[in-house]
């Protein structure tokens, strides 16, 4: 397969499972467990990618200024700071101290 | 009139695009690092339109992993169907609006609507956060491709961790009950170790069943 190929069929795909979701009848989600269900399973998705995120790279886990810079966005949304400024901060975090401190 | 909830979605809503779109210059740019060319970054961010996914794909494809990559999107894609399934009772859409709304249903605009307070407010979240991150992702796209060359490399100006740090945020309202922060410990741990074993896409997946078995079986009991 040609890479538009791969390209037109993983787009496909994603597109028909976000199409999925909404044919599934929205009320095998009104008892609790269903709803904790869901609730979890996103939370649980969310929290592997930020683990995913912070910490992928060449031959699985990479130490690098991505953790303080995540560290710091975590302060900051802790204090209730708007999103664009923690995921602003955590950018410069990591920029600043591959440039100045020399981390990878 | 706009209610007060109504205008705090706007504002919520805009500022994730704002944030979001930001990290598009990077999709951009490393997807043409990964060898595709402009036109196949742009068909990605306009026809797949999922963050995690598009990272996958290239991510593959730059190891030249071929149909790997299509996997590795379609399973970090999976979460969206069950956004999709709450999102129906959140947006209601209705004929063709269907496949708009699904298409636009990612982890932003389904975070920013179900952080709203009511029904009204929670559709104006959904939809500003859904099309305003396809219009500024794409556009974004475009200019990370055409500058990804001047750009050079992306994590030296933190994209990278702004990634990171875009979920963490998306996550963070989700932390009230101790069985939630618990849930996204584990997970967090488990999708972490397993990053040297399993193939991009599988750590996150595999650490989601942690969600899923808590959730069914209520334990440890939620609080």
């Amino acid at each position: 397969m040609t890479t538009w190929h791969l390209i037109l069929l993983a787009s496909i795909a994603v597109l028909a499972i976000k199409m999925l979701g909404y044919a599934v009848p929205p009320r095998l989600f009104d008892q609790p467990r269903p709803r904790r269900t869901l609730e979890l399973l996103t939370v649980s998705l969310l929290a592997g990618l930020v683990a995913v995120q912070m910490l992928g790279g060449d031959g699985g886990i990479v130490l690098d200024a991505r953790i303080p810079a995540v560290a710091v966005a975590a302060g900051l949304f802790a204090v209730r700071a708007p999103f664009i400024v923690a995921v602003a901060a955590a950018a410069a975090t990591a920029a600043l101290l591959r440039q100045l401190a020399g981390l990878p | 009139m706009q209610t007060d909830a109504e205008r705090r979605a706007w504002r919520a809503g805009l500022s994730v695009v704002i944030a979001t779109s930001a990290y598009g210059l990077s999709f951009g740019a490393l997807s043409i690092t990964a060898g595709l060319d402009l036109w196949q970054t742009m068909v990605l961010s306009a026809l797949m339109f999922s963050g995690g996914s598009q990272f996958a794909f290239i991510g593959v494809m730059a190891a030249g992993g071929g149909i790997a990559g299509v996997a590795s999107a379609a399973m970090l894609g999976l979460r969206n169907a069950l956004y999709g399934m709450s999102m129906r009772r959140v947006v209601a859409p209705r004929g063709a609006m269907i496949p708009v709304a699904a298409h636009v249903t990612i982890d932003e605009s389904t975070a920013v609507a179900l952080a709203q307070p009511d029904a009204r407010a929670q559709r104006v979240g959904f939809w500003v956060t859904g099309v305003g991150i396809w219009v500024g992702w794409n556009l974004a796209t475009l200019a990370g491709a055409l500058l990804g060359d001047l750009l050079g490399d992306p994590k030296q100006w933190g994209l990278d961790a702004a990634a990171a740090a875009a979920f963490v945020g998306l996550l963070w309202p989700r932390l009230r009950a101790r069985q939630a922060i618990a849930v996204s410990a584990a997970s967090a741990v488990v999708a972490a170790s397993l990053l040297p074993v399993l193939p991009a896409g599988l750590p996150v997946i595999v650490a989601a069943a942690i969600g899923v078995v808590v959730g069914l079986t209520n334990w440890p009991a939620r609080r």
